[in-house]
């Protein structure tokens, strides 16, 4: 570069270059990323930040939430059904610690999110000022990465950073703590610089083809193999390509909860969801393959069951972009370390064609046995209580499975998954590894923010509802318009299905209380009603769902009604009981 | 499986980190593994830290500790290797009464014979230093415990990998490679435990 072009180029950089405090260079840093919403609650540390928001709310959606944990998963629900990270805003202390539950539900379902915590003034920092708590310590383990900024200065970096590490590799969530005098603090601001390379980070290896090679040898010898999926396939964006590689091989497949969704429900070769509440066939025929392979799932033990007896017979190929899980619980035989939506067509080329219609039949056998001791009553029940199976089935009918469906924890989660139909990628919304209660409502409302076109049904039980109601002023404020279903059983349905089963029957602090939930509702100005009875049950259903705007439909269900097929805790997936 | 356990050293190259200490210890904390010994200090290379952390435990856990290690942000490089791959030290620091020094000559012999050296030489005592593997110190110790110690230090190992050639020349080639490219560790599906390195 001549000297003359150097010159000019400094000189063009400066033009460029704007002053701004920290906390307009934080939003700044934002809207260059791309991230146009918000989830955030105010308070003395951040309020810099919101001072500038006050600028800028053209071109940022801040969305005020109620409490900072109905944030967080409100973010966790955007960037779940957008593939985008979720933006969190909290203040320093309280504020910050009630992302915690957040925090740790996102980190180990892989959520991308991006939170920013202000925190009291560098002098004061360790000295326990008002609202002062070491949140960088306290969401060490919870977080891919987090950092505290002291200087404004630091703050375009730091963010192009966040931004970076949340969503590349395996995701997770990332938080940037901000002291209030950075925030404060003047800096020149120059054109945003996108993060692309971290030198000690590396999110993704190049395929190795010995890998490929490897495990394509071993499908092709394969006389039964099984796919288990989970969320790396829609994390990774290769829905496409796991289709193409099912096509081919024309093996049957299963999902794990959070893999529910990348494909179709009715794709021919899905064989059902796996794991303590999963399917029948999926559950028992892990432990009679010949290969297992797994592919963007991380083998929980909800998932396993007692692991000492998990698939002994079987060769195992895990593709997992995460070294980390790789023979974490079970040992690979061929381990293909990468990105699914790299590693997936390789291996599709590498494969023969094939199609196993005998070893798929026994899955369809089992399946019919399932059908016939569980699916059927649950879907089609003959005893006055109504269940939730059926209160799902009818749900597909009315969405016909385009619905996006977020779930709380519990058994009408468990319900849900089992049941409701998904057409579509990113349309299963819930918490597996951290199993929150709570999850439900403010998810749902952020998938609605996300997917403002989607028709959004948020599905809880009458625990987990009241863990995290106070978001109904949330959608009320801002007109979300979320369809939300609490399915009550009077009961903490899931916790009292144990205590029936293992505990001779102690409801020791299951039965709990509700409000009434329609008047709640209403004190929201968000339209409800209650249903007691089967008959007014699809009529119900289907005013909520063609209902412009937000809709409240309590379901009162059968109090002691269990989730069926059930892999007691300890036990192989092959002791899986259907009743 | 405790049958299964020994000793264990990591070696692990970071970026200089605020808090990236915490981000480690609590790998081994959350797992219930007790460090037995701990060093961080720069390393050759500028910007780039060295831990040495001693553990004892099975192969199978230090290598799945290894891969969550690696998987921190602002890790470049987890080694971990068993005692007979390592050239290591620990110094130890030793204050005993001059008196005694200065008046039993089998103390002197004593030190001369396991190679410590006088740091400070006082009327009321001396300190002296000893570098050497923990049961060298340890029997030092015990023998000058008869004649008075007064205080005692030992510091975390220092360890240097036989085998390696040296993280330089790796974070070099690293450096040159642009983000993501393939890794030489990475080729060999027979060698599982060293895969996943970077």
């Amino acid at each position: 570069m001549s000297t003359l072009e150097a010159t000019s180029k400094e000189a063009t950089a400066k033009d460029n270059t704007k002053s701004l405090t920290g906390a307009e260079v934080v939003l700044e840093c934002l809207i260059a990323e791309g991230a146009n919403t918000i989830f955030g609650y105010p308070g003395g540390a951040i309020m810099p930040i919101y001072d500038a928001l006050y600028s800028y709310q053209d071109k940022l959606n801040h969305i005020l939430v109620r409490h900072e944990q109905g944030g967080i998963h409100a973010a966790q629900g955007f960037a779940r059904v957008t593939g985008k990270p979720g933006v969190v805003f909290a203040t320093s202390g309280p504020g910050a610690t009630n992302l915690v539950t957040g925090l740790a539900d996102a980190q180990i379902d892989s959520t991308p999110l991006v939170c920013i915590t202000g925190q009291v003034f560098a002098q004061f920092l360790g000295t326990d000022a008002f609202q002062e708590t070491d949140v960088v310590n306290i969401t060490t383990p919870i977080t891919k990465w987090n950092y505290q900024v002291t200087d404004a200065k630091e703050i375009p970096e730091v963010l192009a950073k966040a931004f970076y590490i949340a969503q590349t590799g395996r995701p997770g969530p990332v938080l940037v703590d901000i002291t209030k005098n950075a925030q404060f603090q003047k800096v020149d601001f120059e054109p945003y610089e996108h993060c692309k390379h971290i030198r000690s980070y590396r999110p993704k290896p190049i395929i190795r083809n010995e890998y490929i090679q490897a495990a394509a040898e071993l499908i092709n010898a394969a006389k039964k193999p099984f796919v288990v999926f989970g969320q790396g396939v829609i994390l990774g964006n290769a829905e496409k390509e796991f289709l193409a590689f099912l096509d081919k091989t024309g093996i049957p497949a299963a999902a794990t909860a959070l893999g529910l969704g990348a494909i179709p429900t009715d794709h021919p070769l899905y064989v059902g969801m796996l794991g303590m509440h999963g399917n029948y066939a999926p559950n028992v025929m892990t432990n009679e393959c010949d290969l297992l392979i797994a592919v963007g799932m991380r083998f929980d033990d909800r998932v396993t069951g007692r692991l000492d007896k998990y698939a002994k017979q079987a060769k195992v190929i895990h593709l997992d972009i995460d070294p980390a899980e790789i023979d974490k619980n079970v040992t690979a035989t061929v381990p293909v370390w990468g990105d699914c939506k790299e590693s997936l067509p390789l291996l599709t080329k590498a494969v023969e064609k094939n199609s196993f219609p005998e070893w798929l039949e026994e899955f369809r056998k089992l399946e019919k046995e399932e059908v016939k001791e569980v699916i059927e009553p649950e879907l089609n029940p003959t005893t006055d209580e109504m269940t939730m199976g059926e209160v799902v089935k009818y749900l597909n009918e009315l969405t016909n499975g385009d619905a996006i469906i977020v779930t709380d924890v519990g058994q009408h989660q468990m319900v849900a998954c089992r049941y409701a139909k998904f057409n579509n990628s990113k349309s299963n919304v819930t918490s597996g590894g951290l199993g929150t209660m709570g999850f439900g409502l403010p998810a749902a409302m952020g998938a609605k923010v996300g997917q403002p076109d989607k028709t959004v049904v948020s599905i809880s039980g009458d625990g987990g509802f009241q863990m995290t109601l106070q978001e109904l002023g949330t959608i009320m404020q801002n007109n979300i318009g979320v369809k939300i279903l609490i399915l009550n059983n009077h009961f903490l349905g899931m916790v009292r299905q144990w205590q029936e089963l293992f505990m001779d029957k102690r409801y020791s602090f299951t039965n709990i209380d509700s409000p009434d939930f329609v008047a709640l509702a209403n004190a929201y100005k968000i339209p409800s009603k209650k249903i007691e009875q089967r008959a007014d049950l699809k009529a119900g259903l289907k005013e909520m769902i063609d209902h412009d705007g937000a809709y409240l439909l309590e379901i009162i269900v059968g109090k002691e009604n269990n989730v069926f097929p059930m892999v007691p805790q300890g036990s192989s997936v092959s002791e899986i009981r259907l009743k | 499986m405790i049958l299964d356990k020994q000793e264990f050293t990591f070696t692990i190259y970071t970026e200089n980190q605020v808090g990236l200490l915490s981000r480690i210890a609590i790998i081994f904390s959350r797992r219930k593994i007790n460090v037995e010994s701990l060093n961080t200090s720069p390393s050759e290379v500028e910007g780039i830290h060295r831990f040495t952390i001693v553990i004892q435990e099975s192969e199978d856990v230090v290598r799945k500790l290894a891969r969550q290690l690696e998987k921190q942000i602002e890790v470049l490089k987890v080694y971990f290797n068993k005692n007979e791959e390592l050239i290591w030290q620990e110094l130890a620091l030793f204050k005993v009464p001059t008196d005694i020094i200065a008046e039993k000559a089998k103390v002197e012999r004593l030190l001369r014979e396991h190679g410590a050296n006088a740091v400070v030489i006082r009327s009321d005592y001396t300190v002296f230093e000893s570098v050497g593997h923990r049961e060298d110190i340890d029997a030092l110790m015990e023998k000058l415990a008869q004649y008075g110690l007064i205080e005692f230090v030992r510091s975390g190992r220092v360890a240097i990998i036989k085998a390696s050639e040296g993280f330089h020349k790796k974070l070099t080639e690293f450096e040159e490679r642009q983000p993501s490219e393939e890794t030489e560790e990475n080729q060999v599906l027979d060698q599982k435990g060293g895969i996943f390195s970077m």
